[in-house]
C-alpha cells in the first residue's frame, strides 16, 4: 500500500533506516575483540527491494564484511573513522529519503483538500 | 527472547557495557598503591571483557560484558620492614596497577561512550523527524 503511494522512497526509507542500526552496531563493538564490522551496499540492496526481495533478505544479500585498512592485533575491524562517516552519510540519506516522503505526502495531502 | 532489538537497546546496552569498563578502571587506580602482608591477598587489576551479542531477528549486533576478569600480573615485592603490615621476613607487596594504562583504558572507554551517545541522538533526531511527518 505504501509503496504505492511513496514509490522507491518508502523503500530507500527503510533500507537506511537498517543501515542505521548495522553501522550502530559497529559502532557499539568497538572494543569487542574479534568482532568482525559489517555494513551492506546501499545500491545493491535497493535495486534487490525494488526487483521484489523483501527487506531483510535484501538487506542479507547486500551485506559484507568490512575490509580494515588497518587490522588490529584484537581481531576487531571496527574503524571509527570509517564507521563515523558511514553513518554520517546514511543519517544525510536518511533526512534527504524523510523529504521526499514528506513532500509526497504534502502533494497528495493538497489533492485531497483541494486547496 | 521478548521483542527484538531496537537501535536504542543497542545503544543503551552498548553504554552500560561501557560503564562497567570504566568501572574496572575506577577500581584499579582507587586501588593503585595498595599495600597487603602476602603476595596471595594482593589486589590484582580487574578488566571487563566484551563479547558481541548477535540479535537474529533485527540483524543487529549489540554488546555484552561476558566476563570481569582479574589480571594475572606478579605484585610487586618491597622490603620494608618497619611496615605494619609486613610479614617475617619484611617485605609487604604493592598491587600491580599501571596507572596509565587505567587512565588510557578509561579514556577509551568515555570516547567510545560519547560516539555512541552521538549515534543515538543522531537516530533520535531522524526517529523524531519521521514521526513529525503530517
Amino acid at each position: 500500500m505504501s509503496e504505492g503511494l511513496f514509490g522507491i522512497h518508502g523503500m530507500a526509507l527503510q533500507l537506511r533506516s537498517q543501515r542505521m542500526g548495522v553501522i550502530a552496531s559497529n559502532i557499539a563493538n568497538a572494543g569487542t575483540p574479534r568482532f568482525k564490522a559489517r555494513d551492506f551496499d546501499f545500491a545493491t540492496a535497493l535495486k534487490a527491494r525494488t526487483a521484489g526481495m523483501d527487506a531483510s533478505r535484501a538487506e542479507e544479500a547486500a551485506t559484507r564484511f568490512r575490509v580494515p585498512v588497518m587490522p588490529s592485533l584484537d581481531g576487531n575491524t571496527v574503524e571509527m573513522a570509517t564507521e563515523q562517516t558511514a553513518f554520517a552519510e546514511n543519517a544525510l540519506g536518511y533526512s534527504a529519503t524523510l523529504t521526499f516522503v514528506r513532500s509526497r505526502v504534502d502533494t497528495v495531502t493538497r489533492a485531497l483538500k483541494g486547496e | 527472547m521478548g521483542a527484538p532489538l531496537t537501535l536504542f537497546d543497542l545503544a543503551g546496552r552498548g553504554m552500560s557495557a561501557q560503564l562497567v569498563r570504566m568501572n574496572a578502571a575506577a577500581s584499579n587506580l582507587s586501588n593503585a598503591g595498595s599495600v597487603a602482608g602476602s603476595e596471595a591477598e594482593t589486589y590484582r587489576p580487574i578488566r571487563a571483557v566484551f563479547a558481541e551479542q548477535l540479535d537474529r531477528s533485527s540483524g543487529l549486533a549489540t554488546v555484552r560484558v561476558a566476563a570481569v576478569m582479574r589480571e594475572q600480573a606478579a605484585p610487586v615485592k618491597q622490603h620494608d620492614p618497619d611496615h605494619p603490615l609486613a610479614d617475617a621476613e619484611g617485605n609487604v607487596w604493592t598491587s600491580p596497577v599501571d596507572e596509565n594504562a587505567e587512565m588510557v583504558e578509561m579514556l577509551e572507554a568515555a570516547r567510545q561512550y560519547q560516539n555512541l551517545v552521538e549515534a543515538l541522538s543522531t537516530a533520535r533526531q531522524l526517529m523524531l523527524d519521521t514521526m513529525r511527518n503530517r
